[in-house]
């Protein structure tokens, strides 16, 4: 039997981006590799360390025509909220009464920071303002856009307990990887409250220009909406349901 | 029973030795984190003055306070007094002297092993500065067997650990064979599945039986699905060499891992009935982590540090071939930084040497901590020191599926260089064979090895 072809560098690179070294005969990474890693971590860190930045985002999101209101957590600084995360996931009353002067909306949008600030400036007002079209046309009320300084996935609950609100839609940035830093997550919770847990919640993950566009996961995140809507779920108990019963995610 | 210190006309008091120990752990946002750490630094080391006058004998009470908890039960049960009489009438500042003594060899410290507890190996080591942990730890030598013998003295093994976001065969395989070319492996070949189906986990170990077999390394693969999903696999016919299972130190933990001490006896049952290996072999593997107990709500109000050393009687209920801590995957809200993580890799490192068990390190870290590789640098070179059986090694340190950085297939072979550690025997031996780490090297380039390798279907 004659051996097989070999593989060609680009099929290898087709299957997998993990940083191979092809039996590199020597003791130490190259000087290239090396580097290269290290910009990669540079780059992650740099968006972990990231501050939301309201102003630009305000002003983006005025361009579309929505408004927007700004809160932060607990937590003082980008390093207690990294350390401390139950700090990131309180609301300091000052802000839930803020909040609370609004007109309750059917569901709250939320824009927070998360672990990447700039996967939030690059994919966020964006996303939020498919997901606002897509639930306005579908009949249902709206919050401002919620910008949120250091920001945990819970904190979106208080936001919305604050609010009056039965669905909350938390955005926020990913942990970021070697290889993107750019990724948004989107967390969403039928009927939220203080200490729910993560089995209630949906999410949808990887948003970002080479992962989940943010046109598809607007129109995943506005059929779970509705879906939450109609069963008063959300989470595995939802999920459950849909597996029963598609119908609420397309039914009229 | 309380305990206290009195430094400088300043009385520290502390109600149960739960509370002493944790406010005698040496710093971790971990401990901040669960409001259990101390108040400053005078606190701890008063805290720990007090802790080194504590008899050993004082750990054999239920430590963590909880009626019914299985690790507890577990605990007293593995406790064997005749093994404990050496150093039973020794407080846990004599023991560390004991410990350090040039006349207490790495025999007679594995004579006193099954009589030690957790809470035990935790309050010395907290006591213990980075070189005392070093230096304790490199005289006990821990062997286990299946194919390959890990832990003799003198060598370092690596878990090649091929992980893929989607669980490709071919890309399982290339970054597999990249770190075989490289000298990884000895220890294990180890995938992490992004998916726990059962279809899945029976194609991942097809795939690394396929590897193993076709070129016929000396050595064990393992998929690291839950344990469940290993005793259906198992059932079903899979080649299974190792079952793996993430273990914790209180029952409430582990049932957020969705594990009793039943299911793992079960699998263990199981896996030694399929004799894939030379009788007496060990066969189980397990991982842990400073900080999992706590993330599940469920440390009992105990430092991160003793919860840790509790998961290691869970895993010497099993004479495992492998158990490593994934000491910097967790975050820094567990370990904030190098300096905690390096401190709880040589204290996880030494905590299950002392129980005996054959300890490796996953040493590694994530972007939001404030770490880089040069702290896993210093750490691997301590551990290495302190006489590690295995570390986890990835292409280029960089795990493309859990996205965490890990070490280099040529960060092992810098150990090799720098400080004289080969791997395994049989593994030395086969890689002799094929001149791998020579200019002779006989085994393909990666383009043609994976066009050669027979994956199953699918």
């Amino acid at each position: 039997m004659s051996d097989p072809k070999p593989i060609s560098r680009a099929e290898i690179g087709a299957l997998t981006q993990a940083r191979l070294s092809f039996g590199g005969r020597g003791r130490a990474l190259t000087t290239g590799q090396a580097l290269g890693f290290a910009l990669d971590h540079a780059q992650a860190r740099a968006a972990v360390l990231a501050e939301l930045d309201t102003a630009q985002l305000a002003e983006t999101l005025e361009r579309v025509g929505l408004t927007h209101r700004v809160v932060a957590s607990a937590a003082p600084s980008r390093d207690d909220f990294i350390r401390r995360p139950d700090l990131g996931r309180a609301l300091p009353d000052r802000h839930a009464a803020a909040l609370a002067e609004e007109a309750a909306p059917d569901v709250a949008l939320v824009l927070g920071d998360g672990l990447s600030a700039t996967a939030v400036h690059l994919n966020g007002p964006a996303f939020m303002s498919e997901l606002s079209k897509r639930l306005s046309d579908a009949g249902m009320t709206v919050s401002p856009i919620i910008l949120a300084h250091q920001a945990r996935v819970a904190l979106g609950d208080k936001v919305a307990l604050a609010l009056g609100a039965k669905t909350v839609v938390m955005a926020l940035g990913e942990r970021p990887g070697l290889s993107a830093a750019d990724s948004l997550g989107v967390y969403l919770t039928h009927a939220p409250m203080a200490e729910i847990p993560d089995s209630a919640r949906n999410c949808i993950s990887n948003i970002r220009e080479a992962g989940t566009s943010v046109e598809a996961a607007a129109d995943q995140a506005t059929r779970l909406i509705v879906a939450m809507q109609r069963s008063g779920q959300s989470g595995v108990a939802l999920n459950q349901l849909l597996a029963r019963d598609g119908a609420l995610l397309t039914g009229p | 029973m309380g305990f206290h210190a009195d430094i400088n006309a300043t009385r520290y008091s502390f109600p149960s030795l739960k509370v002493l120990l944790a406010k005698a752990s040496p710093e971790r946002s971990g401990d901040h984190l669960a409001g259990v750490s101390a108040d400053g630094p005078v606190e701890r080391i008063a805290a720990q003055h007090c802790l080194a006058d504590v008899p050993l004998a004082a750990f054999l009470d239920d430590v963590l306070e909880v009626d019914g908890d299985a690790v507890t039960d577990l605990i007293a049960a593995q406790h064997d007094a005749d093994a404990f009489s050496p150093v039973a009438s020794l407080t846990v500042g004599e023991f560390r002297d004991w410990l350090l003594d040039p006349g207490t060899t790495g025999v007679r410290i594995a004579g006193v092993s099954p009589g030690l507890t957790p809470e035990m190996a935790a309050a010395v080591s907290k006591i213990m500065r980075a070189q005392d942990l070093i230096a304790v730890a490199a005289k006990i030598e821990v062997v286990t067997r299946f194919r390959s013998t890990i832990g003799l003295k003198g060598r370092l093994s690596t878990r090649n650990q091929p992980n893929h976001p989607t669980d490709d065969s071919r890309g399982i395989a290339l970054s597999a064979l990249d770190g075989l070319m490289m000298g990884a492996g000895d220890a294990v070949i180890g995938v992490n599945p992004a998916t726990d189906t059962l279809p899945d986990y029976i194609r991942i170990c097809e795939v690394l039986e396929a590897i193993r077999t076709q070129l016929d390394i000396p050595t064990q693969h393992c998929c690291l699905g839950h344990v469940s999903t290993a005793i259906a696999a198992i059932e079903a016919g899979a080649p299974i060499d190792l079952v793996f299972q993430s273990v914790a130190g209180s029952q409430k933990a582990n049932d957020g891992f969705g594990v009793t001490l039943a299911m793992l006896d079960e699998a263990h049952d199981a896996v030694t009935q399929l004799a894939r290996a030379p009788e007496g072999a060990n066969l189980m593997y397990f991982e842990t982590g400073q900080g999992a107990a706590l993330s599940a709500e469920a440390h009992h109000g105990m430092d991160q540090q003793t919860m840790e050393a509790r998961a290691y009687a869970v895993a010497r209920r099993y004479r495992p071939l492998l158990v490593n801590t994934v000491v910097g995957f967790i975050g820094p809200e567990y370990l904030a930084d190098g300096k905690q993580i390096i401190r709880a890799g040589l204290e996880d490192h030494f905590c299950g040497k002392l129980l005996g068990l054959p300890m490796g390190v996953d040493v590694c870290y994530t972007n939001h901590s404030y770490a880089d590789q040069e702290d896993m640098d210093i750490l691997l070179t301590t551990l290495a020191a302190a006489g590690v059986s295995f570390v986890i090694t990835v292409p280029g340190a960089d795990d493309i599926m859990l996205n965490y950085q890990s070490l280099a297939f040529h960060d092992a072979q810098f150990i090799r260089e720098t400080l004289g550690r080969p791997p395994a025997p049989e593994f030395a031996a086969w890689m002799q064979t094929n001149g791998i780490g020579t200019p002779e090297i006989t085994l393909p380039t990666l383009e043609t090895a994976l066009s050669r390798l027979r994956l199953p279907a699918g």
